[in-house]
């Protein structure tokens, strides 16, 4: 028998549709079908000036904006070559790890929810509530904050945030345990995942599978550690793995890395230098408001760079981050104009939801649902 | 940076005569090869004991229009083990085609089939080269250069036929 999940089905967190050969209750074959949310990304930023393409990748994960823009940026600053200020770079990371939070939250409620446990999407939009107000308060955008700009942050943090996330730091890990309550031990949960999807570490790799579903398999990769960038080799973490590579695996090494990423929003603002927030480069950045308002070569400035953005080397860069799916890389090639030549954007879950087959053929059909929320997608990005 | 590299000193003893170009820019390495050796090259860089690049990182394809031959292939490869990364380059003409690289890593397959669907670049041995973003039966390839961002697209029905 054939049947056809998706597009409109809740479990597939968006528009995937997979369609299911079966024997039985088992899957035999299962092919998924992509492009429900294909906006051409990569070919819109072609016409795009470089600053206008940073709320395009908003726009890639929704759950992780932050982490989007970052890998955007980093790609141009490397292309041009600028160097950002250390107090740009140490809120880049604690907005990023913020986000990878508020990021692994939705996917624990959504997951937890398409296996049957409904109360702890309740308890994980209370805590992504919190994120999401720190984000309007610093970047006035909730789901797409378009914060980050290239050579640095669009503006500083306002005050009193800093207190905030400080009280949020300093409950989250009991809300860990809150989560944990509910799910670790609970023999449900146990019996809906473990040994279930089982994917390894050969296969993980072959497949192109990054982030927390590579490391569920035990595969110790993070960009964050391989590649650092944006000051993260001046951060303690560690990186949790798993060694089955289960559906449960992958649960354990997400809940161990909420854990890691509270812990270096802590660092990020203990140390918080205090400084600039945005390169001073004129061919790039924006001058200050007030000198626009007051000098003509300021005015002229702002205006040559909304108007015509500015014109990099020719050459080509790839940067990549560790967004809260996996690997989130971008691959510019500049032919001299102020416009991408081709901006190829390498998204996780593209990579990853091409191992969907691979780890549910051979299953029952009620582990799809745990599979793929286990693997965390979201077709925002797989379609681009 | 191009004579330090382990990956580029190996290809150049091991395949003389193939690499066409070595280019560093941002710390980033470049090996332009030709299109008739890349599986040959791939193999050997996925499965010598010292480079180990068992990470397809990204495939994606390029439009140089008008210029021949038109399209290149680029490779984005990445060694879990040493942490490097490699950037392999190859050209292909508008009629031709290149061979797939599924053999070696198995997300070449969804890779490929997007390169195909977007820019009209077709792989040899691919198991299932079939559009993945775009329905079948759509006309044209949006990320050739000679695509209109906006324009002839917008009359036709959007309803694939199932």
């Amino acid at each position: 028998m054939t049947i056809n999940m998706g597009p409109q089905h809740p479990a597939t967190h968006g528009v995937l549709r997979v369609v299911l050969e079966l024997d039985g209750e088992i899957i035999v074959k299962a092919t998924p079908h992509l492009g429900h949310l294909h906006r051409g990304m990569e070919k819109l930023a072609e016409s795009k000036t470089y600053h206008q393409a940073i709320p395009l990748t908003d726009r890639l994960d929704y759950t992780n904006a932050m982490g989007n823009n970052l890998a955007y940026v980093l790609a141009v600053e490397k292309l041009l070559g600028i160097e950002v200020p250390k107090r740009a770079q140490y809120i880049r990371v604690l907005m990023a790890e913020l986000q990878r939070i508020a990021a692994h939250l939705i996917w624990l409620g959504t997951h937890a929810l398409d296996i049957g446990a409904m109360t702890l999407l309740l308890y994980n939009f209370r805590e992504r509530e919190d994120i999401l107000r720190i984000f309007e308060e610093v970047a006035g955008g909730r789901l797409t904050p378009t914060y980050l700009r290239i050579g640095g942050l669009s503006k500083d943090l306002p005050e009193g945030v800093e207190e905030k996330i400080k009280a949020f730091v300093q409950a989250f890990p009991d809300h860990i345990k809150e989560y944990e309550a509910l799910l670790t031990k609970n023999v449900i949960w146990m019996k809906r995942t473990k040994g279930v999807g089982i994917f390894s570490k050969e296969d993980a790799l072959s497949f192109g599978v990054t982030g927390p579903t590579l490391r569920g398999s035990g595969v110790k990769y993070d960009v964050r550690k391989a590649f650092p960038y944006s000051s993260y080799e001046e951060f303690d973490f560690e990186i949790p793995i798993g060694t089955v590579g289960d559906v449960y695996d992958r649960y354990i090494v997400r809940l161990r890395e909420m854990e890691w990423s509270n812990a270096i929003v802590e660092q990020a603002l203990e140390r918080l230098p205090k400084g600039p927030i945005i390169a001073n480069d004129p061919r790039v950045t924006l001058p200050p408001k007030d000198d626009v308002l007051s000098d003509i070569a300021s005015l002229i400035r702002q205006f040559k760079i909304v108007s015509e953005g500015f014109y990099p080397p020719q050459g080509e860069v790839y940067a990549s981050v560790e967004a809260s799916k996996g690997e989130l890389g971008f691959y510019i090639v500049s032919d001299g104009s102020n416009r991408p030549y081709r901006l190829r954007i390498r998204t996780p879950s593209f990579a990853n939801l091409s191992a969907l087959s691979k780890m549910i053929e051979g299953s029952l059909i009620a582990d799809v649902i745990a599979v793929i929320g286990s693997i965390d997608i979201v077709l925002g990005e797989v379609d681009r | 940076m191009t004579e330090t590299n382990l990956a580029v000193k190996k290809l150049k003893e091991k395949f003389p005569n193939s690499i066409l170009e070595v280019k560093a820019f941002r710390n980033e390495v470049t090996v332009s090869v030709p299109k008739k050796e890349i599986l040959e090259i791939c193999r050997f860089l996925h499965s010598d004991s010292d480079l180990q690049y068992h990470l397809l990182t990204d495939l994606c394809g390029l439009d140089h229009f008008p210029q021949t031959p038109r399209f290149e292939v680029v490779y984005h490869l990445c060694s879990v083990k040493t942490n490097q990364r490699l950037r392999l380059k190859t050209r292909v003409g508008e009629s031709e085609s290149i061979v797939s690289v599924e053999s070696v890593w198995k997300v070449a397959n969804w890779y490929e089939r997007e390169a195909y669907d977007l820019l009209g670049i077709s792989f040899e041995n691919h198991s299932d080269l079939r559009r993945i973003m775009l329905w079948d039966g759509y006309e044209g390839h949006p990320l050739r250069k000679d695509f209109p961002v906006e324009g002839p697209d917008f009359d036709k029905p959007f309803v694939p036929e199932v």
